[in-house]
């Protein structure tokens, strides 16, 4: 062996290990993750999207349709409201999936991570978990405005819990279309635009911010069955003490087969060596 | 054992034949230069062999593994410096370093004087725990050559490694690339620049259409053209026969005249040994009436009308952006 293969193989933990195997995986899954992570503080406009968007949302929503707006069984409208605000700025939040991905593809940090030793699925599982850290901590700071205008939890401390859960697993499996897209477009510019725009119809064409029963009757279908109302029913049902069902139920199911569809796509488009 | 053997390479797109079977071998510790316009296939090459893209046909090893079979050893084995800088802007150089070293799972100790010992190595120290963003241009290519070395590899590709540099980038850019293979390090690099293969590269490979169309040295490729050129500019277009017939016995190909006038002549020339001085005494004892000579190295251009008969420039064809893309 010559001197330099050799300096080659001490210095290289991996140097002659075949494919990376589940414990590697998350390794490197983690040091991805830890990359986004540590450069959240230092990128204004994340910053601005992850805390004082959602600050903004929260008081807009609250103060300008509050007072409008009445929906049978809530006394208060903002007991109604606030679920569906956080469950829409956590799935919006996801976008960032999709444009930071667009971001590495053209900088050319993509093509580095793809001719490192380590799993192909660790590079999108890691940028996927960061924007779940991230949004966890959106969603802290919605909270807290949420309490100081006066929203609480009715229900159990579990309800509360297993609500927040649902809304961050949902956002997560969201952030799998945006790193799809993210992978598909080609320009940051077209990844802000593409992972945007079909996100208000989503979200709108529910029942986040009213009852889907003051719609026009061809609509209300769409709404009825768009796995958002799910989401928004579910925690809304979670976070006031009522029944979750079947809300519940189908806001597992379409997380899940969500994730599982569009994880499997992006890993395999990420993998792809065309 | 080569560091790199590749035998028949060939990627399609469509119509578009990227490669179309193209042969290398590296031998351990040398600079192989692949050379070629925009689209000739030199990035395709490289990706296929740092295992971003799977071949249609052919075979490659690195370091005498398979890049087809067992990508994910090859992976531990090269080092990869695309052609846009590829550093995360937002974190530091030092942070940078580290990284990689965690993504092959270098102990804290191991990580940390790596990343010491290739800032120190790369003149950023000062630079070192500075964000990224703040780096000229010069210092991101420093750093992304830095972080393709951390986990010491055997073959460092480079792709086009001083496009979009100043000129005094450039040359910093070569002395590092010169230090690299003084101490050993086996190196592919792309370049679209006779002149850059020439300081860099200990063998040349030329790349047309996907295909080899030399290989050699670059004092055997610029023997197989013919050496130097001369280019004659006279003052009157009438005499232009006069001067071409005055050139003839001392040119080693065709004589081409152009200009808006027709009063310039460009001959391939034997380098040095006086053959200039002769030229323009024959040219005055012809009449010729020289207003103006010029003598140049040659050009990727001129190896290029040498051995295709047409011009390097004119190769900008649409596959160049299916090939980056």
């Amino acid at each position: 062996m010559s001197e330099q293969a050799m300096r080659t193989n001490a210095a290289n933990a991996r140097a002659t290990r075949g494919k990376p195997g589940f414990v590697d995986g998350w390794r490197d899954a983690s040091t991805e993750a830890r990359r986004h992570l540590r450069i959240v503080p230092r990128n204004p406009e994340l910053l601005a999207f992850s805390l004082f968007q959602p600050i903004m949302f929260v008081l807009l929503f609250v103060y300008v349709f509050g007072g409008a707006i009445e929906v049978p069984g809530f006394s208060d409208y903002n007991q109604f409201l606030i679920p569906g605000i956080f469950a829409q700025t956590l799935v919006f939040g996801s976008s960032f999936t999709a444009v930071g991905l667009a971001e590495d593809l053209s900088k050319g940090l993509v093509d580095r991570l793809r001719s490192l030793p380590i799993a192909r699925s660790a590079v999108l599982i890691g940028r996927t978990f960061s924007d779940l850290a991230r949004n966890l901590l959106t969603f802290v700071v919605m909270l807290v405005v949420a309490f100081l205008i006066g929203f609480r939890f009715e229900g159990s401390l579990l309800g509360a819990l297993g609500g927040t859960a649902l809304m961050m697993a949902f956002s997560y499996s969201f952030s799998w279309i945006q790193a799809y897209i993210g992978l598909s477009v080609g320009s940051v510019e077209a990844a802000n635009a593409a992972s945007f725009t079909w996100m208000f119809p989503v979200t709108f064409l529910s029942s986040a911010f009213v009852d889907p029963a003051s719609m026009p009757s061809w609509l209300q279908p769409i709404a009825n069955h768009n796995p958002f109302t799910r989401l928004a029913n579910a925690s809304r049902a979670l976070y006031n003490g009522m029944d979750p069902a079947p809300h519940l139920a189908w806001a597992i199911f379409w997380t899940v087969l969500i994730t599982i569809v569009f994880a499997t796509l992006s890993i395999r488009r990420f993998s792809r060596s065309t | 054992m080569h560091a790199v053997e590749a035998r028949g390479l060939a990627k399609h797109y469509g119509d578009v034949k990227a490669l179309n079977g193209l042969d290398v071998s590296v031998e351990r510790g040398t600079v192989l230069g692949l050379l070629g316009p925009n689209g000739a296939g030199k990035t395709t090459a490289v990706r296929i062999l740092t295992t971003l893209l799977a071949p249609d046909a052919g075979t490659a090893t690195i370091d005498g593994v398979d890049v087809i079979a067992q990508p994910e050893i090859v992976r531990t084995r090269i080092g990869l410096t695309g052609q846009s800088a590829a550093v995360e802007e937002r974190m530091t150089g030092r942070e940078n370093l580290e990284m990689i070293g965690s993504f092959f799972h270098f102990d804290r100790t191991q990580r940390k004087s790596r990343a010491a010992e290739l800032l120190e190595r790369f003149d950023l120290v000062d630079a070192g725990d500075r964000i990224a963003n703040t780096y000229s241009g010069g210092m991101r290519r420093r750093l992304d050559i830095a972080m393709s070395l951390v986990a010491r590899p055997a073959v460092l590709f480079l792709d086009e490694p001083t496009t979009g540099l100043d000129p005094r980038s450039r040359i910093g850019m070569w002395s590092v690339i010169e230090e690299l293979s003084d101490d050993g390090t086996t190196v592919v690099l792309t370049t679209q620049y006779l002149e850059e293969a020439d300081q860099l590269a200990d063998n040349v490979v030329v790349i047309d259409s996907g295909v080899k169309i030399a290989e050699g040295s670059v004092d055997e490729l610029k023997d197989q053209i013919g050496g130097d050129r001369i280019r004659v500019t006279i003052a009157r277009a009438e005499n232009i026969e006069v001067a071409r017939t005055a050139l003839a016995s001392l040119a080693t190909g065709a004589i081409e005249v152009e200009g808006p006038t027709a009063t310039t002549l460009t001959a391939p020339i034997r380098a040095g040994g006086g053959v200039v001085p002769q030229a323009i005494r024959a040219l005055d004892d012809a009449g010729a009436d020289v207003v103006d000579v010029e003598v140049r190295r040659p050009t990727l251009d001129d190896v290029f009308l040498a051995l295709t008969g047409h011009r390097a420039e004119t190769e900008e064809s649409a596959s160049d952006a299916e090939v980056t893309a």
